[in-house]
């Protein structure tokens, strides 16, 4: 080959190179574009309801009666909804999902260990309006005759559903953060006369908390920011509930509910967009945290040589 | 006078599933004596090391045959518990693996295990065995920081503290010091210089010199073989075996 053929070679490398490169920061670009422009939409929609109304009484306001006239936004039932069944689902899928993913990372044989994943799988692929309806047809009417209440849609039924949901998701990403430790760790742990359980509990997940912690947050973030489950089973009602068998109206059910019916860039339409703000500022926080947290306690190698 | 070996290998296969990575290996290691396992990369060194105190029956599929005596009993036994045999025979790895704890919580952490909750009984503990891993005087003020911000050479010897903190009677070492420089080398042989006075050491070396210079016995293995096991001098001066002498002199691959 001539110089001349090598050095046009090169060049065509080069700018293959080059059109790849700017390829995919196009594509990186447009999302961040995207992200940006739906950030611009919701604070234009919602900003204006607060010529209407104040911050502190939108966010603290305890009336939810935005058909009436005069009309209150008051989204603090919304917001207790929200983190009533949030905080109830964790309550059930934390542990749960842990135990699983300690279970399948660390004690289980290969072959159980394979079924549970798919399982879990599964489970993070069931589309939520199927769990709606199986809480609204299956678990609503047993909560109703079992414990006696005027209706089964209520803060259990929505948990113990959105639980189900944020499972896959605490299991699969500590189990991700369990496998990661290195087994140098676990080595030395047996090697210093550990047992199993011993290594698990004082060595591995020690090790993989960080990760551990995201996961636990980013499942939580998954169920407060879940929409057609709550809106099936949650009974639906704007009021601060006394109990877990109340009824309740998280954010994401009331702008899902009633958006529909809102006239366009009514006081209504603008509150709920507002709404749409308080939940993008929650969800933020959640994955600020879960950053901040993988960030902070993430530890530095063990071959620091 | 009669020698005191703490532990016997007679006549031990090891399997990786079908791969045989020993055979018929035969050893008689001496009480308070520091051996030394050398040979050519694969040869299976560190196979025989994570035998002798069970950490081989953490990996699947392998088996072992022959009788490996502690104190005269076959630890791979029914009735023996590996855990504490792992409590008896200590293990230091090639690659420091300190936990990502506090100084002070990786040498705790073996006897808290084993039971020991009296604070000051624990202190005592953390002091003297950083004392005798020649550590205390470096870390003394810093017993609350991650051990992870210890240099390479300060974390392999937290590995020795934090082995020694449990009391073990045997101290097994694979190439403890091939990822360390030379000063920290020559830190970590001192110390196995003094610790044998307590402890049995077994250690596996890359380094003909380190061998020569730090051990009472020497075995040579090639092929998952011991070619030749006799006293260091003896190996390393006037070999019996051609090939032992074609390793130690480097004619060998
Ligand atoms: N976990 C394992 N599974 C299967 N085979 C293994 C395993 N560990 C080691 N072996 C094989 O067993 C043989 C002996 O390995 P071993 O690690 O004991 O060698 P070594 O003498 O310590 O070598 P080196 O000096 O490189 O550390 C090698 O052929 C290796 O490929
Ligand atoms: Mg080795």
């Amino acid at each position: 080959m001539s110089a001349m053929k090598i050095r046009k070679n090169i060049l065509t490398l080069h700018a293959k190179e080059i059109a790849i490169r700017n390829l995919f920061g196009f594509f990186a670009f447009l999302s961040v574009l995207l992200l940006g422009l739906i950030l611009l939409f919701l604070f234009r929609e919602g900003l204006p309801l607060f010529k209407k109304i104040s911050l502190a009484d939108f966010l603290f306001g305890t009336a939810w009666y935005p058909t009436y006239e005069p009309p209150e936004y008051g989204i603090w039932p919304l917001i207790v909804g929200s983190l009533a069944v949030t905080f109830f689902a964790s309550l059930i899928a934390v542990p749960l999902g842990l135990l699983s993913a300690v279970y399948i990372a660390e004690i289980a044989p290969t072959r159980i260990k394979e079924i549970l994943k798919s399982i879990i799988e599964l489970l993070a692929g069931l589309p939520s309006v199927v769990l709606g309806f199986f809480g609204m047809v299956i678990v609503g009417p047993w909560l109703q005759e079992t414990f006696d209440l005027p209706t089964g849609l209520n803060i259990m039924n929505a948990s113990v559903m959105l639980a189900i949901m944020a499972i896959p998701t605490i299991s699969s990403l500590s189990e991700d953060a369990l496998y990661a430790v290195p087994r140098e760790f676990k080595e030395a742990s047996y090697a210093l006369g550990a047992t199993k359980y011993e290594t698990i509990i004082r060595v591995i997940i020690p090790a993989a908390l960080s990760g551990v912690s995201t996961a636990v947050i980013l499942g939580m973030a998954r169920a407060i920011g879940e929409t057609m489950v709550v809106l099936m089973v949650a009974g639906g009602a704007a009021a601060i509930p006394e109990g877990i068998f109340d009824a309740v109206r998280p954010m994401t059910a009331s702008i899902a509910a009633e958006m529909g019916e809102a006239p366009f860039r009514s006081g209504h339409y603008h509150a709920l967009f507002a709404t749409g703000i308080v939940l993008f500022v929650i969800t933020l926080a959640f994955n600020l945290i879960a950053d901040y947290i993988s960030n902070r306690f993430r530890e530095t190698g063990s071959g620091t040589l | 006078m009669e020698k005191d070996f703490i532990i016997r290998t007679k006549n031990v296969d090891f399997y990786y599933g079908a791969f045989r990575a020993l055979s018929d290996i035969t050893m008689d290691f001496e009480k308070n004596k520091v051996t030394a396992l050398i040979g050519p990369s694969g040869c299976g060194k560190s196979t025989l090391l994570r035998l002798l105190n069970r950490m081989n029956d953490l990996i699947d599929g392998t088996r072992v045959e022959g009788e490996i005596l502690f104190e005269g009993r076959n630890i791979y036994a029914p009735d023996v518990d590996p855990v504490e045999i792992r409590q008896r025979i200590g293990m230091v790895f090639q690659k420091p693996n300190p936990f990502p704890k506090s100084i002070y919580n990786n040498i705790t952490y073996a006897p808290k295990l084993a039971g020991i909750r009296e604070s000051g009984e624990i202190e005592a503990l953390v002091e003297e065995s950083l004392k005798q891993a020649v550590l205390w005087d470096e870390v003394k003020d810093i017993l609350t920081k991650s051990a992870m911000t210890l240099s390479g050479g300060q974390q392999q010897r937290l590995c020795i503290a934090r082995a020694l903190a449990m009391k073990p009677d045997v101290i097994l070492m694979d190439e403890p010091t091939s990822a360390l420089d030379p000063i920290s080398t020559a830190k970590i042989e001192e110390l196995i210089d003094t610790l044998k006075k307590h402890y049995t050491i077994i250690i596996v070396t890359h380094n003909m010199q380190q061998a020569a210079r730090i051990s009472e016995y020497t075995g040579f293995f090639y092929l998952g073989k011991v070619i030749e096991f006799n006293v260091t001098e003896k190996i390393f001066t006037n070999p019996d075996v051609k090939q032992t002498e074609d390793y130690i002199t480097g004619r060998f691959g």
